[in-house]
């Protein structure tokens, strides 16, 4: 295992400031598209100060699963965020395999959301910890198909590790999306719809709607309020800077090797994609529920092309 | 088979005329005349008790000839019920057995629909303490079965909407039936109503349902010139209509909007959410309130409208209107969304018919029903609005039918707007005429109003019965989420977008 250096720990802290400013930049893009001015840029700041000051209440019928659930969902995404490469720098904490424990880390948060909204007895969450577990178990398979397809592409007998963030991150350049043909934009699309799905944006999900009936992330976290709620919502955003980072850092690692300006560079592709966000939750409706699988298994499919695709193997 | 009057909308009969039937009589004349083939539609079923006996009157229209009739009958504590042949008077007979204590036996889910104590004291249909009525808490339909679920949803709920409770019975995310129950708005409109017209009528007819002020303010009105037989100015007829044309372009533009918004769709949600406010501004242009409070007074209308006005008036609704069917335009030319509108929440037509629904969601699925065409009244008998109907009954159809309606009646309000008739806004109403029944119709923006009134031998209200067009689409609702996705049902619920408290009272 290897431990990074300060400019790997300098972009942890970029990500735990600036990922509440993503959902702030695809909020003011939907608004642009409204016609509307937007919020305040520095809303979700705001929002999260106020839950943290404000006291949780808790229903007599939860236990310490329920009060588990934030908490351990957070520290489970913060835990993955160290394994994100970002800038041409490596992450926090690489090894051989990293990627499993990554994607095993977000399960683990997904587990304690799930089980903390079962914990309500309520069948609104009930019935949104039943849509987020089919929905996340159909992405899963995306996450973990693209990254092997990338893994066997970039694999090189001679340099042991590459089943590693990080690995890949230095590995993949603009020469491999030359050569790779269809790999590299195959798993760009299924990550893209994974992304989408993972963070609860449309056409899976909408963040935006008052309507228990059709919601599957946010009706699962109904019954938190406060602080609780705070992370609850941190952790989203923490989520959608995990996977813009996963799509921006191993897919489109643009950077000129002076570590200032690749930050500057990582950042800008991040706002790039809560732009893209927004305006495709600006420009289509919602799937209907039972077409969202079709949509991931698709995503799936691609990812498992890119794979078998690649017959050549090493460079 | 009895003769029955021939009853126009909003022209009294004496109560003589309106033949009083045996028990069997009644239920078979009611049965024959609201069938299919008949033509017929209940409008109004309700009672009014005389001495320890109830006397029941129906008020049937037939939209395909123009006419109403009108047929009366007296029960005791029961009588046997018309739903289980006639599916039309299922929440009518709910309704009187909760109001009278009058059981309609046979009747298949008798259960109350607004939670009141019975206005004969002693006779409650379900042998209840008045003490214990409380709102939502009766039996449901529950379907038993392992994978079977069941998911509440209100009073309270997580909009700013009004409170009803609305219970699934569901297999995994699949719907297989809805109870709907409501009541919690309940104020007694009716009941104020009777001994009437007092100064306080007509607001309470301008507050039956707020977002349909002018519609219910317009049919007691009617009410009103009618029993005193008062003619209206045509120029206070003609800006009527354009408040009812008004109130249903900003109902319906919010509507289409709404709908975007339920499945996410930003643009047509963005666009008619302001546009909506184009039209109720321009209905506070004529008189001052946004919902058309004030505007419309017995014998003719509170304000005016001077030639600058009208002009500027043309301007707005028209831009708006056309602002507006851009928007929608969205809608049809978007996958994403016909997606989720195409083959969602279809009614078929037979069901339409067999539970008589009303407005709108009647004519999405193939009903060619619209008061302003088959009753025509006021300024709609000279400048009529075609009828928008659709025949896929999903909330396609529904939204579809609103869009053509806001079209036709941005047209309508900018020609009559144009041209508009000189000569007095308003002639006192004389006295009510006594002993005699009127039926008065209005195409409120979600169908059918029905105020029905029975005047006693002083010309005062002897009973006042209001029909919002919602007491009849509700159930239409419920039997739309029929094995559809329980997700679906916001979706569906917009796309009747149903009043709580015009089917409260």
């Amino acid at each position: 295992m290897t431990i990074g250096g300060a400019v790997s720990f300098a972009h942890v802290a970029l990500a735990l400031v600036l990922a509440p400013f993503l959902l702030s930049v695809i909020n003011r893009t939907k608004a642009a598209y409204a016609g509307r001015r937007g919020q305040p840029w520095l809303q979700p700041y705001y929002d999260l100060g106020r839950l943290l000051r404000k006291g949780a209440v808790y229903s007599r019928t939860t236990t310490w699963v329920f009060r588990a659930g934030p908490i351990v969902g957070l520290a489970a995404v913060g835990t993955a965020l160290l394994m994100l490469p970002f800038g041409r720098a490596p992450a926090v904490i690489s090894f051989q395999g990293d990627f499993i424990l990554f994607v095993y880390l977000l399960g683990t948060a997904r587990l304690f959301l799930v089980l903390a909204a079962l914990d309500t007895g309520s069948a609104f969450e009930g019935m949104g910890a039943n849509r987020e577990v089919l929905y996340s178990a159909l992405a899963e398979p995306a996450v973990m198909l693209g990254l092997a397809a990338l893994a066997k592409r970039l694999a090189d007998p001679a340099v042991p590790g590459l089943l590693s963030l990080s690995a890949l991150h230095a590995a993949m350049t603009a020469d491999v999306w030359a050569a790779a043909g269809l790999v590299v934009p195959l798993v760009a699309v299924a990550w893209w719809v994974v992304l989408l799905a993972e963070t609860s944006r449309i056409p899976v999900d909408d963040p935006t709607t008052h309507l228990e009936l059709t919601m599957i992330h946010e009706v699962m976290v109904l019954d938190h309020s406060g602080p609780d709620f705070a992370y609850i919502t941190y952790t989203a955003a923490l989520k959608v800077w995990l996977f813009g980072g996963l799509l921006v850092g191993l897919l489109f690692p643009l950077g000129v090797g002076v570590p200032g300006l690749d930050t500057l560079i990582g950042v800008a592709a991040m706002l790039g994609v809560a732009v893209a966000v927004g305006v495709v939750e600006a420009t289509i409706a919602r799937l209907q529920l039972p077409r969202v699988p079709q949509l991931l298994v698709g995503a799936t499919a691609l990812a498992a092309l890119a794979f078998v695709l690649d017959q050549g193997g090493a460079r | 088979m009895t003769a029955l009057p021939r009853l126009t909308n909003g022209h009294p009969v004496p109560l003589a005329d309106v033949p009083h039937l045996d028990v069997p009589a009644f239920r078979q004349q009611v049965l024959d005349e609201i069938r299919p083939s008949a033509g017929g539609f209940l409008s109004a079923f309700f009672g009014l008790p005389t001495g320890d006996r109830v006397g029941l009157y129906a008020v049937i229209s037939y939209p395909a000839r123009g006419v109403l009739t009108a047929l009366r009958t007296a029960v005791g504590d029961d009588y046997p019920a018309l739903t289980p042949e006639a599916p039309q008077a299922h929440w009518f007979e709910r309704e009187l057995a909760e109001q009278w204590g009058v059981v309609p036996k046979g009747h298949p889910w008798l259960k109350p629909i607004r939670f009141h104590p019975s206005y004969r004291p002693g006779k409650d249909a379900w042998g209840r303490d008045p003490e214990e009525i409380r709102p939502g808490v009766t039996e449901y339909f529950r379907v038993e079965g392992p994978e079977a679920h069941e998911v509440a949803v209100g009073p309270v709920h997580a909009g700013i909407i009004e409170p009803g409770h609305f219970r699934f019975q569901c297999h995994g995310e699949e719907v297989l039936h809805l109870e709907i129950e409501l009541g919690y708005q309940h104020r007694g409109v009716e009941r104020a109503m009777r001994g009437g017209p007092t100064k306080r009528s007509l607001h309470y007819a301008e507050t039956l349902s707020g977002d349909t002020t002018v519609g219910h303010a317009l049919a007691y009105c009617r009410v009103l010139e009618g029993l005193a037989g008062t003619p209206v100015p045509f120029r206070a007829q003609v800006l009527r209509a354009v408040a009812l044309e008004l109130e249903r372009l900003a109902n319906h533009v919010g509507d289409m909007g709404a709908l975007a918004q339920d499945v996410g769709y930003l643009p047509t949600a963005a666009f008619c959410g302001r546009l909506r406010g184009d039209y109720l501004n321009a209905t506070a242009a004529v008189c001052g309130n946004r919902f058309g409070r004030g505007l419309i007074r017995p014998g003719g209308v509170g304000f005016d409208v001077d030639p600058d006005r009208a002009a500027g008036l043309v301007d707005r609704v028209t831009a708006a209107t056309r602002d507006v069917v851009g928007a929608t335009d969205l809608l049809w030319n978007s996958t994403t969304v016909m997606s989720r509108f195409e083959g969602v929440g279809t009614v078929s037509h037979q069901a339409a018919l067999d539970v008589g629904l009303v407005g709108p969601a009647a004519r999405a699925c193939g009903v060619e029903r619209d008061v302003r065409f088959d009753f025509a009244f006021g300024g709609f008998r000279f400048a009529q609005i075609p009828l928008a109907v659709m025949t896929t009954g999903d909330v396609f159809a529904r939204a579809y039918v609103r869009r053509m309606e806001i079209e036709r009646s941005g047209e309508f309000v900018a020609a009559q707007l144009r041209t508009l008739p000189a000569g007095d806004l308003r002639r006192p109403v004389g006295a009510a005429q006594p002993d005699h029944l009127i039926a008065s119709l209005t195409e409120g923006w979600r169908g059918e109003i029905c105020h029905v009134a029975l005047t006693d031998s002083g010309g005062r209200f002897a009973a006042y019965k209001v029909v919002d067009p919602s007491f009849h689409n509700w159930f239409g609702l419920a039997l739309a989420l029929r094995d559809q996705q329980i997700s679906d049902f916001p979706l569906n619920n917009k796309s009747f977008n149903l009043s709580y408290c015009g089917h409260d009272l």
